[in-house]
């Protein structure tokens, strides 16, 4: 997909000369530049649906819409092998917890994308009693693709901007989106767990 | 019908009859156990089948209305009882006369905080044991905040037992014998369709009970409608069982049309009808793909997946989405079929027997499906009934509870097509009859395609929309069983009461009866050809 296609570029110049400002060395540079090129091209997203949105998922891992293109067909059902969440349903009071828990199972670096209107605010549900407003509440969410349910063209183009988002990250030293999630956890605690 | 009516009346004086078309009995709730025997045993009601128990708050008192049917006489009652306490509001279980009942009365007690007398598990089902109030009562104002810390659990169930000088005791129970291995599956587990989790008890390999935990995707659908107009209820059909989207907003309308005495056109009772159907073939595609998914059989995904794209294809032609359509509307449809919409009907017809025929080649006679299938996970037809599994499951088990013949609506009564049943009540019966149900819909279709009729889609109806005061209670055939749907209208633009009852909360229901002392592998296999829907469940 050409750069022009894509339609909030602002965001990405933003963050790519936030790291230009900071100044990298080749060596480093060169490297992240040819692991992000791994990463940002074999996501594997985790096996994760509540409801509608769900289904529209796995319209995009069959033929049609073929999400093996791209390098993102290795759904796995255990958050520990998987790079990032697909939150694609609405999350009520019972599942948030669960979701939380998962997301920190997660192996680092991690991902989060809120796919479809109930897991970016509530949606059509937002006014219920037993429904959470969004999920950013419970997890640092990185896009964010609206529709109800999101087209499968739409999920394919919210995950090519993660894998853009990925590709202009510094792994070696300070990985900007990774302080986020650090102050994101600081401020969203959860107490220990008794087992 | 006037028979048993008489009968009644003369074993129990106390009960009060209303209404024409279902006859609604109030009963006072001391009698209400010995009536629901009689109304089960007897020879001449045989209601054996309850179809859902609809909590009811009145502010002066609450309540519960049981729809009841007989599957050897087809006909339809309601029973009400109810009781003026608010505090400790009490009625007696009959959890014992229809083992679904044990599910339902732990919804009405979740939502409305009427304790059953006598059930033996009387736990929320949706909300968390800290749950402050009861959401569906009038006055429920209590906030619960969303919260990431887990949620407490108790191994413990309460049962309130009545003694003999009439005071009600209450005991805890433990869900699981001590010293029994319980095994968590879910909420995040690839073959439980959704987030739907299972406590099960296991001894070696072998299934000893199941505690079926829900509420991970609880949405509050009929409290969310008490306060929307009616036509702004009928998007969130849509959201319930997502397959059978058509389905459910065919009934939803067919419930407010009847309320309203709005007739609509032929036109579009045709082309509702050809959505449903067009519908039901989508639904048993992805379910025999996803199913053949659990089992092992990947590729059959990918073919029947080809199949269902087609028709969303045809249907987004018309509706403008891929699933949720919000397609029909008080009066008829929402916008005119596409101009191709015939041609592309009549190119699915042509591919479909063919792509049947396939999908029989390539799993349904291999031997390690056939292995895993057969006589795997069997329900009886009794228990089919007493645990109100509707439906292809149901159908299975050989009892014939299709409601597009039972109670006929819209123009079902005109189409020839057969109702497919089985005598093996396994979980390879309830897969062919999905197949062959796939092919009585696409005979509808070809009755349909090139009778049209001309005509208005969709017919002038009141721009604001009150109901007359009264109850109504539909059930139509979604695809995965019975929907049934209560509004209970004060003569207001919206609902004072919309009850849904979906299909899938009696399967889930099923799960623990079906699985006991099967191999921990088989639940997978039982689970898939059940065929449940978390978020039709849920609600």
């Amino acid at each position: 997909m050409p750069y022009e296609a894509f339609k909030d570029n602002e965001y990405i110049e933003k963050l790519v000369k936030e790291l230009k400002d900071n100044g990298t060395n080749v060596i480093v540079g060169s490297l992240d530049k040819l692991i992000n090129w791994g990463r940002s091209n074999s996501l594997w997203p985790l096996t994760f649906a509540t409801s509608c949105c769900g289904i529209e998922f796995v319209s995009l891992g069959a033929a049609r819409f073929d999400m093996a293109r791209f390098g993102w067909e290795v759904a796995r059902a255990s958050p520990r092998q998987a790079d990032f969440i697909m939150v694609a349903g609405t999350i009520v009071n019972r599942m948030a917890p669960v979701l939380r828990r998962l997301y920190d199972q997660l192996a680092e670096p991690k991902y989060v994308i809120a796919c479809g209107s109930c897991a970016i605010s509530g949606g059509p549900f937002r006014k219920s009693y037993h429904v959470a407003k969004g999920i950013e509440d419970i997890v640092p969410v990185d896009v964010y693709v609206p529709g109800c349910p999101p087209r499968p063209e739409a999920m394919i183009y919210g995950i090519m901007q993660l894998s853009r988002k990925i590709k202009v990250e510094k792994f070696f030293g300070g990985v900007n989106r990774q302080e986020k999630q650090r102050e994101f956890l600081e401020s969203h605690p959860i107490s220990e767990v008794e087992d | 019908m006037a028979n048993f009516q008489e009968k009644i009346a003369k074993l129990f004086p106390e009960a009060t009859f209303e209404g024409e078309e279902t006859v609604m009995i109030s009963i006072p709730d001391v009698k209400w156990h010995d009536l629901a025997l009689a109304l089960r045993d007897d020879e001449d009601c045989l209601m054996d089948y309850l179809v859902t128990i609809v909590g009811m708050d009145w502010t002066d008192q609450l309540g519960c209305i049981y729809y009841l049917m007989s599957s050897k006489y087809n006909t339809m009652i309601g029973v009400k009882v109810t009781t003026t306490d608010r505090e400790r509001p009490m009625l007696h279980s009959v959890a014992d006369v229809w083992k679904v009942a044990c599910l339902f009365e732990r919804e009405v007690y979740d939502f409305f905080g009427i304790i059953f007398i006598g059930n033996p598990d009387m736990r929320r089902l949706f909300l968390s044991i800290d749950w402050k109030g009861y959401p569906l009562r009038k006055d429920y104002a209590e906030q619960n905040e969303v919260s990431v810390e887990n949620e407490r659990q108790s191994d413990m169930t309460d049962t309130y037992i009545e003694l003999p000088d009439g005071k009600v005791e209450k005991k805890e129970v433990a869900i699981f014998e001590p010293g029994e291995f319980v095994v968590n599956i879910g909420p995040q587990h690839p073959a439980t369709h959704g987030v739907l989790r299972f406590r099960t008890a296991v001894d070696g390999e072998e299934i000893k009970k199941i505690d079926v935990y829900m509420g991970y995707i609880h949405r509050g659908i009929e409290k969310l409608c008490e306060d929307l107009t009616y036509p702004q209820c009928l998007p969130f059909m849509d959201r319930m069982d997502y397959f059978s989207a058509h389905n459910y907003h065919h009934g939803l309308c067919i419930a407010i049309e009847k309320a309203a005495g709005i007739q609509i056109s032929r036109r579009a009772e045709v082309i509702r009808v050809m959505m449903d159907e067009l519908s039901r073939i989508a639904s048993h595609c992805l379910f025999i793909g996803t199913y053949c998914m659990d089992l092992g059989a990947t590729t059959m995904l990918f073919y029947t997946l080809r199949v269902r794209e087609q028709i969303l294809d045809i249907m987004e032609k018309t509706c403008g989405a891929r699933m949720t359509f919000n397609y029909d509307c008080i009066g008829g449809v929402m916008q005119d079929l596409a101009p191709d919409f015939q041609k592309d009907v009549k190119a699915l017809l042509e591919i479909l027997p063919k792509n049947i025929k396939e999908y029989n080649k390539i799993f349904t006679g291999n031997v390690i499906a056939k292995n895993r299938m057969e006589g795997v996970g069997y329900l009886s037809r009794e228990d089919a009934i007493s645990y109100a599994v509707t439906g292809p499951s149901g159908r299975a088990s050989n009892w014939a509870c299709d409601m597009r013949k039972l109670r006929p609506y819209s123009i079902y009564p005109e189409l020839d097509f057969e109702e497919v049943t089985a005598t093996e009540g396994d979980s390879m019966a309830r897969f062919k009859v999905r197949m062959r149900e796939m092919e009585e819909s696409a005979k509808i279709l070809a009755q349909l395609v090139d009778n049209i009729p001309e005509g208005e889609y969709c017919v002038k109806v009141p721009k604001v929309l009150k109901l007359p005061v009264g109850r109504w209670f539909t059930v139509v055939e979604g695809c995965r069983g019975a929907f049934g749907v209560y509004i209970e209208s004060d003569g207001s633009t919206k609902p004072y009461r919309l009850k849904l009852a979906p299909p899938c909360l009696p399967l889930a229901g099923v799960v623990d009866h079906i699985t006991r002392g099967s191999k921990i592998a088989d639940l997978i296999t039982i689970g898939g050809s059940l065929d449940y829907i978390v978020p039709d469940m849920d609600r």
